[in-house]
């Protein structure tokens, strides 16, 4: 709830040891962390690398034929390829959309379960659920059961409305997956800005409130400003997890219908595992990878400066 | 919302009916919202329990008389070895996870390496590198040393996908150790292992219990190397539901029984785990 300020004044308040560690115990402090850090190595960072140089060759695996060096070819024809910009359209539009609206019901959700009002415990829980669901068998669901034109139950809560039999995934294909991934994402940023919220001292806003305060301006002036952080860091996260939406679009529309639904992690799988297009899938993903680090050197940077980093205690 | 000070102060009576009638409404909204956000789930819950006619009715069924018959179906379609398969990858790998973290965080808190802060930003960076990226030398490493379709390349890449996670939490847990325990340990001359199985661990059982919750959660919900390297033997209960997509048009209930066993243990032990779960999503930068 807090963001730790106990454990930093400890490790402030303790005596520091003035002589450098020796060699030896330098190594002997390393070693648990070996493990965890060489598996993390060769799992993560070593496919990056051979990625890096499968993309610059000629490589399909339908063909016997060996790979050969190609030099930059996989990226020119990536550049060149309206598909792939197709995809990244796709992407940027679908992460843009969702983390947005996502974000704004985040805040107002926030808002509201920060209030005391009965069961708000219960309501919490029950909030929570669609970022636990398996993303998979939601999405079917809501493929089936919730947007099928004829029985699904989303025309049937909108037929008040005026809305009838409306083919969702086949007129609004884009904007079903996007309301799908706003539905799962939605609590992931609530939980977020939630324990931003908490983390105000209430007696400031009663304070302020005493004094003549109105709510818009309790909100613009002191939560908000309070809350920023936690809106930007739950916005770059979020923005870096549904970049790599695939579960819905694999389960909800294959991409379709034509590619209106193909995004950058779909196009990749269809290169690699549809198309065997070893090299053009390698060249994709590295292209892919220096996008998201540009969002992730900000997110990092967030989490290094705004929250306050916790001290180690040795 | 609130009065201005200028204006004259309402009687008891009407500023507290004012003051139930804001409560009210928070009420309303605050219910309004979770039930619209957990109504797919229910509707989930309650299709599973419908017989397949009962599924495709315009309005929609709210009352039916329940049935068990689809998750019979669910369970003669070969369910059984796809959730062993998930239970294996989701336990085995949370184990693992644990195994190395639990020493790694030790070095990143309570005796810290020189560099930990770097060490940390490495963790946390692998956990945002996008993992269709890395799919292709994986894919084909793993055909080469005859991993695909093997249970064992899922324990070892979700290990992976959660330590970071796992790291960033443990270490947050191991912070809040009082120190003079600590202390006490090394006067003592406990070895390191004692030290952590002995001393701190017994500790921060709550928070190893909340990080293996999280990673869990994650293992049993991912698709993407599931959908991709396995095939038949090894395949996974997400890949199970995908198998419905050709058919899903005849079998509404039969694919919610199958959904609601997929999930329905996951939602509950996120609902247990849930007051940990911000510390986790957020890296550890939250509690």
């Amino acid at each position: 709830m807090t963001v730790v300020e106990q454990v930093t004044r400890r490790a402030r308040t303790r005596r520091v040891t003035p002589t450098a560690p020796s060699a030896r115990q330098r190594w002997t402090r390393r070693l648990p962390l070996l493990p965890a850090l060489i598996y993390m190595i060769v799992i993560t960072q070593i496919p990056f690398i051979v990625t890096l140089w499968y993309s610059l060759e000629n490589w399909n695996l339908t063909s016997n034929a060996k790979a050969r060096f190609t030099g930059l070819s996989n990226y020119a024809s990536v550049f060149t390829d309206a598909n792939y910009r197709n995809s990244l359209v796709v992407s940027v539009i679908m992460t843009a959309v969702a983390v947005i609206v996502s974000m704004v019901l985040a805040v107002a959700l926030a808002l509201l379960l920060n209030q005391k009002v009965l069961g708000r415990g219960l309501a919490r829980t029950l909030l929570i659920t669609p970022f636990l669901i398996m993303p998979v068998a939601s999405a079917l669901l809501w493929k089936t059961t919730m947007l099928d034109p004829t029985y699904g139950l989303v025309n049937w809560l909108l037929s008040p409305f005026g809305v009838h039999h409306v083919a969702w995934l086949s007129s609004h294909p884009l904007g079903s997956i996007i309301v799908v991934l706003i539905w799962r994402w939605t609590p992931f940023m609530t939980l977020i800005v939630l324990a931003g919220l908490q983390g105000q001292p209430l007696d400031v806003l009663e304070a302020a409130r005493v004094d003549g305060a109105g709510a818009l301006v309790i909100f613009r002036r002191m939560i908000f400003p309070h809350l920023r952080p936690y809106i930007e860091l739950g916005t770059l996260l979020g923005s870096i997890y549904i970049v790599n939406t695939f579960d819905e679009v694999y389960s909800m529309t294959q991409g379709g219908p034509g590619t209106s639904t193909t995004n950058m992690p779909y196009y990749l799988y269809e290169q690699a595992f549809q198309a065997y297009n070893i090299g053009g899938a390698a060249a994709l993903g590295v292209i892919t990878v220096i996008i998201v680090m540009i969002i992730a050197t900000f997110a990092l940077r967030l989490i290094a400066s705004v929250f306050r980093f916790e001290e180690a205690v040795g | 919302m609130t009065a201005a000070v200028s204006r004259p102060r309402p009687r008891g009576a009407s500023r507290k009916a004012r003051k139930w009638s804001a409560s009210l409404a928070w009420f309303v909204l605050v219910w309004v919202a979770a039930i619209a956000f957990f109504l797919p789930v229910l509707w989930m819950v309650l299709t599973a329990f419908k017989p397949e006619t009962a599924a495709y009715s315009y309005p929609p069924k709210w009352t039916f008389s329940p049935t068990l018959s689809e998750f019979r179906s669910v369970f003669s379609r070969g369910i059984g070895p796809f959730l062993e398969n998930s239970l294996f990858a989701t336990l085995v790998s949370t184990l693992l996870v644990l195994l190395l973290a639990l020493p790694a965080a030790y070095a990143l808190s309570i005796r810290p390496v020189t560099k930990w802060r770097d060490s940390l930003f490495f963790f946390i960076s692998t956990k945002m590198l996008p993992i269709v990226a890395a799919i292709v030398p994986i894919y084909i490493v793993a055909r080469d040393v005859h991993l695909l379709d093997n249970v064992y390349a899922l324990v070892l890449l979700y290990a992976a996908m959660n330590l970071p996670i796992a790291v960033w939490m443990l270490r947050s847990f191991m912070l809040e150790v009082p120190g003079e325990v600590l202390e006490a340990a090394r006067i003592d001359g406990a070895s390191l292992f004692r030290e952590i199985t002995r001393v701190i661990m017994p500790i921060i059982m709550p928070g190893i219990a909340a990080s293996a919750l999280i990673c869990i959660i994650f293992a049993w919900n991912e698709f993407f190397f599931a959908v991709n390297l396995t095939s038949t033997v090894a395949a996974t209960m997400p890949v199970f539901l995908v198998g419905f997509i050709t058919s899903e048009g005849l079998f509404w209930a039969q694919l919610s029984a199958a959904a609601t066993v997929a999930s329905v243990p996951i939602i509950i032990i996120g609902w247990i785990a849930q007051k940990q779960l911000v510390r986790g999503l957020s890296m550890g930068a939250l509690k």
